[in-house]
């Protein structure tokens, strides 16, 4: 069980690491920190604070990119290119596929970000010439970043098990989008009566909460960071993925490979 | 033991945007192939052929009925790693290698490791693909990749093997290679369960077959025992140019070559026919029984089929007048 599932992994990681459009992305991800060593030398005093800024965005912005990109197309370019059907005419579940498939998704992706985090220490090092004690942060939000990549990546998957590329790309960017401000969205539920407090309460706490995975802007100002916070994300990105995940082997246990 | 027993699958889709109505792909199918048979599945395009071989994959879930492999339940996944598949035109991963899929799938199926590598040398080298290291999958011709669809569905050394349109996509030179090593396989003592609309094919490798119209079982059995239902001819051959009246009138079809005639008739107008020869003084030269063809019991199933449903539509036209 557990060796098919690192089987499939490691194939969709052979998949995303052969796929050239990814190199692109990455490569631009790069090009934006190293411009925020051109942005922070014309920021004067504040070169670390726009090097960090600029650069952990990148990481995230394009981190979700490429795991929509690719989590969009894992079940679906499957099912419609056939190659699902000598896989599954295996002795393999088909929740052993959907994990496979989620895991070789996300190793691409923490693959990625540790590239990528190379290229914004590689800046901040340009600029700041010496790490000091606060950096370490850089890797708390780094953490909560690859926190944010499993909740796309799952949310991806599910949208993936049932509909075709492009919808799955809306919906998961959508969610992504909304997410990002989802503590505004609870506060406005707040300032509600009625109905439409329930209604919007549940909306908020229904889509994934990604603002309070966003941490890059307090670790850009070197504000401390609640250890609490970190437990806290943690479990509620195990979470939300586990739910999401079981959503689409749900679907995806029931559905006719046309 | 009986290899696959399908016990009454059926598939309905429901098709449509707004207003779903069903659409029957498969008719309660119920069928055994026995083990060690080389088992012809075979049908127009469009009978239920491919949406019977998904349902036995568990690739597609059947509306109603059940079915048992190599003595198993079919949705067992254990049953599986004695099962091998080739869906119908195929598609791998293009990114990889040939030696790169089959080692992949080699793991799903749970093949050891030790036993990997000689099994991928040993299936390529059978199917005829040998000297492609390193060429990736996206630059195979058509006929390559059937290659390895079949090399892929062998490549565990499964007890049974369903291969779905094998020939398709493939030269004369590579259906022969295909048609031995199904032979191959029945020799090796695997059950090998095929679809086809080739008949040729099915005529010339299997034991039994089973014809599929419209999504119904239109007749399984031996090819010898089905074609023998179908009404025998006989062709008269005679000496001489010209073709008695009373010949044509038999509904013989006559073909003059030289200075003999060569007449094809049904098998119980022979006696007519040498009375006609004998009033007209011609000289009898052979009388040889024409061997039915398993192409001419399918053409005849079809047309049943689509007479009945003929009537069927033209009962139900009159009852509506």
């Amino acid at each position: 069980m557990t060796a098919r599932i690192v089987h499939i992994a490691r194939n969709t990681f052979r998949e995303a690491v052969r796929d050239r459009a990814l190199y692109n992305l990455i490569a631009f991800a790069l090009l934006l920190s190293g411009a925020a060593i051109f942005v922070g030398q014309i920021s004067i005093e504040i070169e670390r604070l726009v090097v960090v800024n600029l650069g952990l965005t990148a990481v995230s912005l394009f981190g979700v990119v490429i795991a929509i990109f690719i989590g969009i197309g894992l079940v679906s370019k499957e099912i419609d290119k056939r190659t699902l059907y000598t896989v599954l005419s295996r002795p393999v579940r088909r929740w052993e596929f959907i994990i496979g498939k989620f895991f070789g998704l996300a190793g691409t992706l923490v693959v990625n970000t540790f590239f990528m985090a190379i290229g914004v220490f590689g800046a901040l090092l340009y600029v700041a010439h010496k790490f000091s004690k606060p950096d370490a942060l850089i890797l708390v939000a780094l953490y909560f970043i690859i926190l944010e990549f499993l909740i796309i990546c799952s949310l991806a998957l599910l949208f993936s098990s049932f509909s075709s590329p492009l919808l799955s790309a809306v919906f998961a960017f959508s969610l992504f989008v909304i997410g990002s401000f989802a503590d505004d969205l609870r506060g406005f539920a707040r300032l509600t009566h009625g109905f439409t407090r329930w209604f919007a309460t549940g909306a908020a706490y229904l889509v994934p909460n990604f603002s309070t995975l966003n941490v890059i802007s307090q670790v850009a100002h070197q504000q401390p960071l609640r250890a609490q916070l970190i437990l806290q994300n943690s479990l509620y990105a195990l979470f939300y993925t586990a739910m999401a995940l079981s959503g689409a082997v749900l679907i995806f246990e029931r559905r006719n490979l046309k | 033991m009986a290899a696959i027993e399908i016990l009454g699958l059926e598939k309905t889709y429901m098709v449509g945007f707004w207003r779903k109505r069903p659409k029957r792909a498969l008719e309660p199918l119920h069928l055994t192939v026995e083990e060690g048979e080389i088992f012809g599945f075979l049908g127009p395009n469009g009978a239920g052929k491919t949406t019977t071989l998904k349902m036995l994959m568990g690739l597609v879930f059947p509306t109603a009925g059940t079915a048992r492999l190599l003595g198993r339940a079919w949705t067992d996944p254990e049953v599986k790693a004695q099962i091998g598949f080739l869906p119908e035109q195929p598609y791998f991963y293009d990114y990889l290698t040939a030696h790169e899929l089959l080692d992949y799938y080699g793991q799903l199926s749970g093949v050891p490791a030790p036993d990997r590598k000689r099994r991928i040398e040993e299936v390529l080298s059978r199917v005829g693909l040998t000297d492609i290291k390193g060429l990736q999958l996206r630059k195979f011709s058509k006929g390559m990749l059937q290659r390895v669809g079949i090399a892929q569905a062998i490549l565990h050394n499964p007890r049974l093997v369903f291969l779905d349109e094998p020939m398709s996509g493939l030269d004369p030179l590579g259906r022969r290679e295909v048609r031995d090593l199904i032979e191959q396989l029945k020799q090796e003592g695997k059950t090998v369960f095929f679809s086809t609309h080739i008949l040729s094919d099915a005529e010339a490798l299997c034991d039994r077959v089973a014809i599929i119209h419209k999504g119904q079982l239109r007749g399984v059995g031996e090819i010898e025992q089905l074609t023998s239902s179908v009404q025998g001819k006989v062709e008269v051959v005679w000496q001489g140019t010209q073709v008695p009246a009373s010949m044509k009138a038999l509904g013989a079809e006559c073909h003059v070559t030289g200075d003999t005639v060569r007449a094809v008739l049904a098998a119980n107008q022979q006696d007519a026919a040498i009375d006609a020869l004998r009033r007209e003084h011609i000289r009898l030269i052979a009388i040889t029984p024409l061997r039915t063809s398993l192409e001419a019991y399918f053409v005849e199933k079809l047309q049943h089929s689509q007479t009945a449903a003929g009537t069927t539509a033209g009962t139900a036209a009159g009852s509506n007048v």
